[in-house]
């Protein structure tokens, strides 16, 4: 695969990461979409979503982003001109930026950061920025308590995402993304290695904190205060339509998706299943066959991961502002630091 | 038996419709392609059975929102039988009814002595222009062919039936 | 059932308290927030005008009258049958319970009773209407708190009752079924035995929900201790329905009055609950829609045969007098207060709504509460604003 790379020239090299970057966001956003928004939430409310665009629907993103694409471009009058037209594209340049970093196969990556980590929790808080930007410049009153609202959610529910993601570190011994899945495919759990050593298990409550923490960082219910439908409208996006709202609504599903890639990542191997499923030992063993695996058994797993925040999120009412935050600091952040301590004790011991 | 959290029951339950709505199918039906047949008695349209109608006016002044108009005149019509005196009827010229503001009572249908005006169930009568929602009587005439015989009432009923 | 804990209710009123102090501190300058009249969140077009310091509310009015339609004025100028067909639109999602009590109210003047099969139905359509209109209160409960999900399953199980009394009546939503001295009609073939089956479903419903949304802790947190309406305050406000039942005070009409309806035929039970705080109201309402369903079974087993109609004149004109009554309708406390001069159609007609006296409670209520407290309140009070405004 490198070989073939190799004769590539760097411009076309650099055309195909572009390219294969915007698959590797758009396409799981569409999916969810149409998976989860329409047809997974409409099927637990007893009814069949759309079905008209297409065959059962499936064109029906399509439509939209036709509708959107063609409306006014409508900039309130009062509104900070400027930062309202970049608010919607911070947001969705984040999620391309935390992309980079997710490895899709053994050279199927795009970057390979030695701190892959620190990289991405880094990166995923500049969408916090666009937020805010967005409720303020909006001179909406609704707008702005949105964005407000959003500010303090989101800078909250930071940390125990670090926290959590602190123990899967300490218990891989590395920040690279790479090296993290392969670890979990190389590992084993007291002695047997049928199923590799896929940190959810060890790591269970850093996993549970990290998917709470991505709930509100997606702004999902229960945690969706910024959005807060029967409240604020549409909170900080109440003044975007056509095409910055269209930025914003795919901007949310595909962040949605790369975060749950990275939980993937993270805590269910990744893009690699055992390696003694096929006798490899390291990942220079590894078949070539497995870069075009790869990618799809990540889609699997972030799929999976997926179903489960959409799952909860249609389920579930949503927390005032202040229970919010009284969940994130006195709840969650205790947990997440009594997580990290002790899977450094374990791992000083065993 | 440790009770369940009522979090946990919650998604149980979003589960389940899942589960049902894809395998026994939701309960929307797909309009324009499948279409429910409304009940016998659903106040769909009125319709206007013309040789029963003698204009006298009663469901035009009963109505609350005043939409049906009446005009007639009045004829001579031939006797009933041979050496009769020429009898006096009233003869439609014009029975609208506004269908743009019928409230769908049914105050009309109610009141009329003579039987010339029946509910029918039928609902897909709406057009693009306003104006063309005033039914004049060949139209409302036309829809006597939709209007279902009455159901057949439940035990325990006076058997008097309209 | 559970009593409200003493340290949720105090938890509560500190962090107000706490918050109050630091606005005063930090000396802000509160914002004016214009909670509708076009909102996701009011049932309709209401205008809550407040005053927000940070994210509490200082000072809220309501301000109504965007609906209103003169339905009094209305009134004076048509004939019985025809108010009849204009007050179905008053609360419009229980339609059949706004006939009813000014149908009374006439036959009280005219000295005539509907024979008892009618009166049976009578009672069966109004408790059909109030199943009507609290599953849609209970989806919709769901929806301002955040919760998708109910409301979908709200519509799917109405739709149901509505198909009923649609094959009953003609109407969906506006039967214009009641006349005086009886109703139009007799009911269909299998009537019975289709509401029989339909309140099987709606019961399945409640459980449904409750496991949905009143078991959610998150729900509970959201309402227990928000909105405390204490009951010397209820009976002062002039609340009525589920929201005077929620604070603990035992008044029901239907078992407190004697009308020519048949609740006292049936065994059930009023549910009140003492705590007055906003899931107290959406519990009882609950508990009502389950407790509606046993009624409407039991009665369909003693429907007698006989007669739908009274022998009235076909041209009615109601004798000179005046007369008020009122029902347990779905939203509270509903009556008319009729005045006839002997005429075709009533002279005056006084129309008294419960959610208009439901709401007159908010100014005092919203004090203090957080923004999102705001919606949870109005949620749980339930007021319809064609019941408001007229």
């Amino acid at each position: 695969m490198i070989a073939l790379l190799a004769e590539v020239p760097y411009w076309g090299q650099s055309l195909l990461r572009v390219l294969g970057g915007l698959v590797a966001v758009l396409l799981p956003a569409g999916t969810i979409v149409y998976v989860f928004l329409f047809k997974m939430m409409s099927f637990m409310q007893s009814r069949l979503g759309p079905m008209e665009a297409g065959p059962y629907g499936s064109m029906q993103l399509f439509a939209e982003v036709g509708k959107w694409l063609q409306k006014e471009d409508i900039v309130p009058d009062r509104a900070d001109a400027r930062i309202f037209k970049m608010a919607p594209i911070i947001v969705l340049v984040s999620t391309f930026l935390l992309v980079v970093v997710v490895p899709f196969g053994p050279e199927a990556w795009f970057t390979d950061f030695e701190t892959g980590v620190f990289y991405a929790l880094a990166v995923s808080s500049v969408s916090v920025l666009g937020i805010l930007i967005a409720g303020w410049s909006s001179a909406n009153k609704y707008s702005l308590l949105g964005g407000l609202r959003a500010a303090g959610q989101l800078i909250a529910y930071e940390l125990p995402m670090v926290l959590a993601v602190m123990g899967v570190v300490i218990q891989a011994g590395t920040m690279n993304l790479q090296k993290i899945v392969v670890a979990q495919n190389t590992g084993s759990m007291f002695g047997i290695d049928a199923i590799g050593h896929p940190y959810v298990i060890s790591q269970f409550f850093g996993f549970i904190i990290f998917m709470i923490a991505i709930q509100a960082e997606l702004t999902q219910a229960p945690f969706d205060m910024p959005i807060a439908e029967s409240e604020l409208v549409s909170g900080y996006m109440t003044e975007y339509s056509g095409f910055r709202f269209l930025i914003f609504f795919i901007g949310e599903f595909a962040t949605a998706g790369v975060f749950a890639m990275i939980a993937s990542v993270l805590f269910l191997g990744g893009w690699g299943v055992p390696f003694t499923w096929f006798g490899w030992t390291s990942i220079d063993d590894v078949a070539n066959w497995m870069n075009f695996v790869g990618p799809l058994i990540m889609f699997t797993k972030m799929m999976l991961l997926v179903f489960i925040i959409m799952w909860i999120r249609f389920s579930y009412p949503r927390l005032r502002e202040d229970q919010l935050q009284r969940f994130a600091w006195k709840g969650l952040i205790p947990v997440a630091l009594i997580n990290i301590m002790v899977t450094a004790i374990l791992k000083v011991v065993f | 038996m440790a009770k369940v959290p009522g979090l946990v029951k919650g998604l149980g339950v979003t589960l389940g419709t899942l589960f049902k709505t894809t395998v026994n199918g939701s309960n929307t039906v797909q309009y324009p392609h499948e279409k429910e047949t409304p009940p016998i008695r659903s106040r769909g349209v009125i319709a206007l059975h013309q040789d029963n109608c003698t204009s006298c006016m009663l469901c035009s002044r009963s109505c609350p929102d005043w939409c049906i108009y009446i005009e007639a005149h009045k004829e001579l019509a031939p006797p009933r039988r041979e050496g009769g005196k020429p009898r006096q009827v009233n003869l439609l010229d014009r029975f609208d009814i506004d269908y743009a503001l019928c409230m769908y009572c049914g105050i009309c249908v109610e009141v009329c002595p003579f039987d010339a005006l029946f509910w029918s169930p039928e609902y897909e009568y709406s057009e693009p222009n306003i104006s063309d929602l005033l039914h004049d009587k060949t139209k409302l005439s036309e829809w006597m062919e939709t209007v279902p015989e009455a159901p057949e009432l439940e035990a325990g009923a006076d058997k008097k039936k309209k | 059932m559970t009593m409200l804990g003493d340290r949720q209710q105090l938890s509560y009123i500190a962090s107000q308290a706490a918050d109050a102090r630091l606005n005063l501190e930090l000396e802000t300058e509160g914002m004016t927030l214009n909670i509708g009249p076009q909102h996701p969140a009011t049932h309709g077009t209401l205008r809550i005008i407040a005053r927000l310091d940070g994210e509490q509310v200082v000072w809220a009015e309501p301000a109504c009258g965007y609906m209103h339609r003169g339905y009094e004025k209305l009134t004076e100028v048509r004939t019985f049958p025809q108010v009849t067909t204009l007050v179905n639109r008053i609360d419009w999602l229980g339609s059949f319970a706004n006939e009813v009590p000014f149908i009374l109210a006439a036959e009280k003047l005219m000295g005539v009773e509907a024979p008892t099969r009618a009166q049976y139905i009578r009672t069966i359509l109004f408790e059909l209407s109030r199943i009507a209109n609290v599953s849609l209160f209970l989806g919709d409960l769901g929806v301002q708190l955040g919760a998708i999900t109910p409301v979908f399953l709200a519509f799917r199980d109405r739709e149901y009752v509505l198909n009923l009394i649609e094959s009953a009546t003609g109407g969906r939503f506006h039967p214009n079924f009641d006349r005086i001295g009886g109703l139009k009609d007799d009911l269909p073939a299998g009537w019975i035995d289709e509401t029989r089956a339909v309140m099987k479903k709606l019961r399945s419903f409640c459980d449904q929900i409750e496991d949905l949304l009143f078991g959610n802790e998150i729900f509970q947190s959201r309402t227990r201790g928000i909105g405390v309406i204490p009951r010397d305050v209820a009976l002062q406000y002039g609340l009525s329905g589920a929201n005077l039942r929620a604070s603990g005070v035992d008044w029901d009409l239907r078992r407190d009055q004697t009308l020519p309806m048949v609740w006292n035929k049936a065994d059930w039970k009023v549910w009140t609950h003492p705590d007055g705080d906003s899931f107290a109201r959406c519990w009882v309402r609950l508990q009502e829609t389950r407790e509606s369903t046993k009624i409407v079974d039991q009665l369909l087993g003693a429907i007698p045969s006989g007669p739908v109609m009274a022998k009235v004149p076909k041209i009615i004109k109601v004798p000179e007098g005046e007369a008020w009554v009122s029902t347990e309708n779905p939203l509270g406390e509903m009556g008319y207060y009729v005045v006839s001069r002997g005429d075709l159609g009533p002279f005056r007609v006084k129309i008294r709504s419960a959610s208009f006296n439901n709401i007159s409670i908010t100014p005092w209520l919203l004090r203090g509460v957080y923004v999102p407290d705001i919606v949870t309140i109005l949620a749980s009070l339930y007021f319809i604003l064609g019941d408001i405004d007229r």
